[in-house]
């Protein structure tokens, strides 16, 4: 699957067929910090993730 | 679907914006922010919470216009203003906007190397006094800001830390006009970033993402996260630190209503100020930094934020 990571805008592939939190989890981000909208939809971080999915892993704080 | 982890559900599309209404509508209501026929102006940056609280309180039926503050923060201020823009003329509604450069002569970047201050200070400053005198100017009855419960959780949280007792005491969603301030409200004080994030995705509000790159490794964001920290391993702990700090601390330690204390006029301006004799801090900071010449954003940046910098825009 492609995730596509904020800040700087970036994009890594991943393994799919494993739940988002998961995958908050090995990329270090916490999951009050960050919604998962797979494609194009919001999702809870308990959803399984699979190969060909396109999730963007929005960081919702905002400094300042 | 999203999951909000204090309310240990999954929340849909129709029950999150009842949510995120019915907080908004509370937070009006106890602490008495405006009534229906208030003219309200918002300040609005081109980000999740200033869109969303525009959003929410035009839904709701009241009279909200926007001021957007051009700050002159290169590629992100430019991405912000055409945003922001968007978003007020694709649903028709009134935006006014003050450029720091075009009407006060200088940027913030340039302020902060003129007058070596950290970016975010001659920001905070100028964008009190600009939103300030434009609330009075053009006649709104009250100013709302779209500060969040993470964002008062993290001031909670500096101001605890540093005992500062002033500030303490003065932390509150309202603020009562006073000695020519106008009255100013912060209707999403009960709602998280995450719920405010997640209310823009449902209703299809393009925002900034990105965070000001003046934002990166600063003290509030560092209080944020540590917030977030102690939130993953015990959810609903930042809301309840703020939320039980306005119930159960608030009233104990406000006497009055807070208000703004400034019983002056400055010379310069006219804003208030504490003093008659000299020009205010927004002068000050005015008359130094239009006199330097422009300095790119990058310039000011620390190492960190930089290499984030040229990361997301790219390098100048
Ligand atoms: S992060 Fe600092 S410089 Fe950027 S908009 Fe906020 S206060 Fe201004």
């Amino acid at each position: 699957m492609i995730v596509r990571l904020r800040q700087p805008r970036r994009e890594v592939e991943m393994a799919g067929g494993r739940a988002a939190y998961a995958v908050l989890h090995d990329l270090g981000l916490s999951r009050e910090g960050h919604l998962i909208i797979r494609n194009g939809t919001l999702v809870p971080s308990d959803t399984m993730l699979e190969d060909g999915d396109v999730v963007e892993i929005r960081p919702v704080i905002s400094g300042g | 679907m999203v999951d909000l982890p204090r309310h240990n559900a999954n929340f849909c599309a129709t029950h999150l914006q009842q949510l995120c209404v019915r907080q908004v509508q509370r937070a009006i209501s106890d602490f008495s922010m405006f009534d229906d026929s208030a003219r309200i102006l918002v300040a609005v940056s081109g980000g999740k919470d200033s869109l969303a609280l525009w959003d929410m309180l035009v839904e709701l039926g009241y009279r909200a216009d926007g001021l957007y503050i051009g700050l002159g923060i290169g590629e992100y201020s430019e991405e912000s203003h055409r945003i922001t823009s968007a978003f007020a003329t694709e649903r028709g509604l009134t935006l006014h906007t003050v450029d720091l450069r075009d009407e006060h002569g200088f940027d913030i970047p340039t302020a902060a190397r003129a007058t070596r201050r950290v970016p975010c200070s001659a920001c905070g400053l100028s964008k009190r006094h600009i939103f300030d005198r434009e609330t009075t100017r053009l006649g709104y009855d009250v100013l709302a800001t779209g500060h969040n419960l993470d964002d008062e959780a993290a001031v909670l949280l500096g101001n605890t830390i540093r005992w500062d007792v002033d500030y303490l005491t003065r932390q509150y969603p309202v603020l009562e006009a006073g000695h020519g301030f106008p009255r100013k409200v912060k209707p999403l004080a009960r709602l998280t970033e995450r719920e405010m994030a997640a209310w823009c995705v449902i209703r299809g509000i393009d925002y900034v993402v990105e965070e000001c790159p003046m934002a990166i490794g600063n003290r509030h964001s560092g209080y944020k996260e540590t917030l977030n920290e102690m939130d993953e391993r015990s959810p609903g702990t930042k809301a309840s630190f703020y939320l039980g700090f306005l119930d159960r601390m608030a009233p104990l330690i406000r006497s009055t209503p807070a208000s703004q204390g400034a019983p002056e006029a400055c010379p310069s301006c006219g804003a208030p100020s504490s003093s008659s004799e000299t020009p205010c801090a927004f002068c000050r900071l005015e008359s130094t930094a239009s006199a330097h010449e422009p300095v790119p954003v990058r310039m000011v940046l620390n190492r960190t934020a930089r290499r984030a910098f040229d990361a997301q825009w790219g390098e100048e």
